[in-house]
């Protein structure tokens, strides 16, 4: 018996008995079903994606030729003002959330999150927000960059650059209500037999993101109030004109905004740790590690906000200082990298998309990091900062990073949502489309602006003509990228073959209930058989009284916290089929000795 | 015969390392090194570049490497062998990178202090200096602006200057020479204040110590001069500086740097390094036009020209052709 057949013995009784009957019309209701809201929030977010997808687009056709020549300058820095927002407020934050909102009350046993209503309010702010931002179209849309500094951002499309902050403050709002939820949810939903490190690391994760979520992100809303009080009002806050002082907005947003990009990658450092172990078939590396490191990273990240703010202002030794806290932010970020190599390492690679795809993202996010590490030496960053290294370094983390994360974690729970398998051929031609793609696109960038260019410019200088066409042949490649994506999911959602409850014979609970999961989950309370990540240690575990003991204190804890009687000396007894120890006293069968799960096959 | 592997191991690593010993000082991404920092950063960078080619190669070797050797097999359904802790690796690669980042960090300083980073006397107020004062140009901003209902008139600078300052070497030492930079949507104004004299274009001399102050008339940008590897932001009401050595003669791009709205790619300036010969006759000549340009200013009443009147000789200091300035406001005329 495999250590995935085992835990899924343990959980027999406590599986779902059928997969929820969902119709297509739930998805767009006030569903309060977790389930139903992360994939609301996942399509949802895909639609912005594709959006803010066919903005990049027209910003790097735009770039083909060095003249301002496609679109209007005024247009051109529109575009890509609500490109950046709409990736980060409205495609890989909200898709964390998405992932979240599905995979966290699986992964723990529990029925739903902590609060279904509020958790059904935060998606509904999404779509309301983003298409408020989109509306802004229509009259002027903002213009000052996706961190709206003003006083650039008090004088220019004025009307639009009210709608995208209150637009950000709806999304913002939408973030901390999530984040709260999760906490919540993770801290007291856990099955009763669940430690903190019994946890699978994705939940890990997302304690880490809604601890920065919650302390950073009203200060942006603060920053944006009054940013709108100076727009609408005539208060001078952060206006030069009446002895404002704009660098005071730049602190407020970038303590904000530079935790917002752990508050995007973070999740799927989450994902990444859970795809890796199932498809290498091997135990996570350094579970401890990894877990920690995401909270060091939270904490690091909320003291390294002025390395944005190098050239603008800031006083030597603050420099210094925002210089060592950014560097060392590597190291728990390499404790996670070289523990993810070390999980792949002598394993048996299972290379299918989401692997491919979890791979792509250490594959990337390496140089992500290590450019990280460059425009932390203030030296080097002083010339390198507001340029297309930046956007190159900012790519490499958020795309490379954060988006072959949600595609890893798209394709990896796919079945899980849909109760169908995906086509892994159309799943591996988009990988290669899209590392191909993104490569093209971005590497190139890191030369253009150590060379003199840049970022947010229409025209530009000749001489850097060439790599702006391999920058833009690159941006349709990955443009082109998504089609067999988008086939493939809607072909496979509708046709794929059936998947069954845990195709990947992963172990986390997750995988323990039927595909797709019913209303509630779980019929009963489940129980951790095994570790989320114990991959070949059958031959250790159930041979072992380390097993007997762990499942007598699981099945105790379980029949402690749920009020359901049990011995003590039944759950040493009954050890294949752990799951009957949580039921009435009167429903345990007895007739499983303990050691016809032990003899394996 | 087989090779034991830790031989392998060795030989691979040497190779690695050779190739990013190698790479790291000829990656040729960085433009000529024109100034004293320059040359200081580009070894910095260098640097950086040889232990991130290391790493980066390790990276992406490791997962090639993995995804051909430990491919499952067809038909294999079994799990890889239970590691999942070594204290020791763990360790290593804990201290390794906390090392390498120490060693950057402390580089990273010295480099930072010898630029003048560090320099007290940039973070001093610089009440005095009252750069936009002397700026004949002061009045184009609002023109050029487009925005112009919404000109800013920024009170005098009151908050402190910063910025790069001198080098420890030249802490108490003036400048050998000062130019104000005022940076307007959407060009660069440098003046002389020892000299009165005014420019689209920024002229000084080769290896003499040169101290920019510089601010912004209506919106952030960024002063920019990729061959000197130097970037600080004009910032309204908050004065800055900047204070290099430039090494090489010859003819360099300012760059705005920082989004000042729809014209921010077209906002360019010419940066001339002189011999301190060729700089006097330059700024001898650039004296006598400016006198010249005085006399015949005096000889009109500026309020009876028409816009495109009085801004033609601007237009033409600060390198803006008339057909950039009728496509910026057509209502110009």
């Amino acid at each position: 018996m495999t250590q995935a057949q085992f835990q899924e013995s343990a959980n027999t009784e406590a599986r779902g008995t059928a997969p929820a009957d969902r119709h297509w019309r739930d998805y767009f209701t006030f569903n309060t079903d977790h389930k139903v809201i992360g994939i609301q929030y996942l399509v949802t977010t895909f639609i912005f994606y594709l959006i803010g997808g066919v903005m990049a687009t027209l910003v790097r056709t735009e770039l083909a030729t060095p003249d301002s020549d496609f679109v209007p300058p005024e247009l051109y820095n529109s575009l890509f003002t609500v490109h950046a927002t709409v990736m980060i407020f409205l495609w890989i934050v909200p898709a964390g959330a998405g992932f979240a909102n599905f995979l966290i009350p699986l992964m723990i046993g529990a029925k739903d999150m902590a609060f279904p209503r509020l958790n059904a309010i935060a998606f509904w702010l999404i779509p309301v927000g983003g298409v408020l931002l989109l509306s802004s179209f229509l009259v002027g849309a903002p213009q000052a960059g996706w961190t709206s500094y003003p006083p650039l951002s008090l004088v220019t499309a004025q009307a639009g650059e009210e709608i995208w902050i209150l637009s950000v403050l709806i999304l913002g709002t939408s973030s901390i209500l999530g984040a709260v939820n999760f906490a919540v949810t993770i801290f007291t939903m856990r099955v009763p037999s669940m430690g903190l490190n019994d946890m699978p690391l994705f939940c890990w994760a997302m304690i880490a993101t809604s601890a920065l979520t919650l302390i950073a992100t009203p200060v942006l809303a603060a920053a944006l109030i009054l940013l709108s009080f100076d727009l609408l009002a005539g208060t001078a806050f952060f206006n030069p004109t009446g002895n404002g002082d704009p660098i005071v907005y730049q602190h407020l947003f970038w303590f904000y905004s530079h935790p917002a990009v752990y508050i995007m990658i973070m999740p799927f450092f989450g994902v990444i740790s859970e795809v890796l172990p199932v498809h290498s078939r091997k135990p996570i590396f350094g579970y401890l590690a990894i877990a920690y490191s995401s909270l060091a990273i939270s904490f690091l990240g909320l003291i390294v906000w002025a390395h944005h703010m190098f050239t603008s202002g800031t006083p030597g030794w603050l420099r210094m200082f925002f210089m060592i806290t950014t560097m060392i932010i590597a190291v728990p970020t390499g404790i996670k990298i070289f523990s993810w190599l070390a999980t792949i390492w002598g394993g048996k690679l299972r290379l299918v998309s989401a692997m491919l795809f979890g791979m792509g993202f250490i594959s990337t996010f390496v140089l992500g990091g290590i450019t990280g590490i460059m425009v932390a030496s203030v030296p080097f960053d002083i010339h390198v900062h507001d340029t297309y290294f930046v956007v190159a370094h900012l790519h490499y983390v958020l795309f490379g990073g954060s988006v072959f994360g949600i595609y890893a974690a798209f394709y990896h729970w796919f079945p899980k949502m849909t109760g169908r398998m995906i086509n892994e051929f159309w799943g591996r031609v988009h990988f290669v489309l899209t590392y191909v793609g993104f490569t093209v696109t971005f590497l190139p960038m890191h030369a253009l602006g150590m060379q003199g260019m840049p970022r947010r410019v229409a025209m530009y200088d000749p001489k850097f003509t060439t790599i702006n066409v391999i920058c833009t042949v690159g941006a349709y490649m990955l443009a082109v990228s998504t089609i067999p994506f988008i086939i493939n999911v809607i072909w496979s959602w509708r046709y794929g073959p059936k998947a069954g409850d845990n195709p990947w014979q992963a172990l986390s609970l997750e995988w323990m209930t039927t595909s797709p999961p019913p209303i509630e989950n779980f019929e009963g309370v489940p129980v951790l058989a095994t570790g989320p990540y114990d991959y070949g240690m059958e031959k250790i575990q159930n041979t072992g009284e380390r097993l007997r003991l762990k499942l007598r204190e699981n099945a105790t804890r379980n029949a402690q916290k749920t009020g359901i009687p049990i011995a003590e000396a039944q759950a040493s007894t009954f050890l294949g089929r752990t799951a009957t120890l949580v039921a009435p006293e009167s429903e345990v069968n007895v007739d499983s000795p303990a050691d016809e799960s032990q003899d394996g096959e | 015969m087989n090779i034991p592997s830790s031989i392998l191991t060795m030989l691979a690593g040497i190779v690695v390392t050779l190739i990013s010993l190698w790479y790291g000082q000829n990656h040729g991404l960085l433009p000529i090194a024109a100034s004293d920092e320059a040359s200081d950063i580009d070894a910095l960078f260098n640097t950086m570049m040889t232990i991130s080619t290391g790493l980066f190669i390790m990276v992406q070797g490791v997962l090639v490497f993995a995804a051909i050797k430990y491919r499952r097999r067809q038909g294999d359904n079994t799990d890889g062998p239970p590691w999942h802790d070594n204290f020791p690796l763990e360790i290593l690669w804990t201290a390794v990178p906390a090392v390498i980042i120490l060693g950057i960090g402390v580089y990273s300083f010295e480099i930072y202090n010898s630029m003048g980073g560090l320099d007290p006397m940039g973070n001093h107020d610089h009440g005095t200096m009252q750069a936009h004062s002397k700026m004949r140009g002061s009045a184009i901003a609002a023109t050029l602006s487009d925005t112009p209902q919404k000109t800013p008139q920024i009170p005098s600078p009151k908050l402190v200057a910063l910025g790069v300052g001198a080098s420890p070497e030249n802490e108490d030492k003036p400048a050998d020479l000062v130019v104000n930079v005022m940076g307007l949507q959407y060009a660069w104004i440098f003046s002389y204040p020892e000299s009165g004299v005014s420019s689209g274009e920024l002229h000084m001399p080769a290896n003499r110590d040169v101290q920019l102050n510089i601010s912004a008339q209506d919106v952030l940008h960024a002063f920019w001069l990729p061959e000197f590897r130097l970037k600080q932001d004009a910032i309204p009401g908050r004065p800055s500086e900047l204070r290099f050595t430039a090494t090489k003669t010859g003819e360099y791009r300012v760059v705005c740097a920082e989004l000042c709205g729809a014209y921010h790619g077209a906002m360019k300036a010419v940066a001339v390094v002189h011999t301190p010969e060729e700089f006097d006759t330059w700024l001898q000549s650039q004296q006598v036009a400016s006198s010249q340009n005085l006399e015949q200013a005096v000889a009109v009443n500026p309020g009876e020209l028409s816009d495109g009147e009085f801004l033609a000789p601007y237009v033409r200091e600060i390198k803006i052709n008339s057909e950039t300035l009728e496509q910026l406001h057509p209502t110009h005329h």
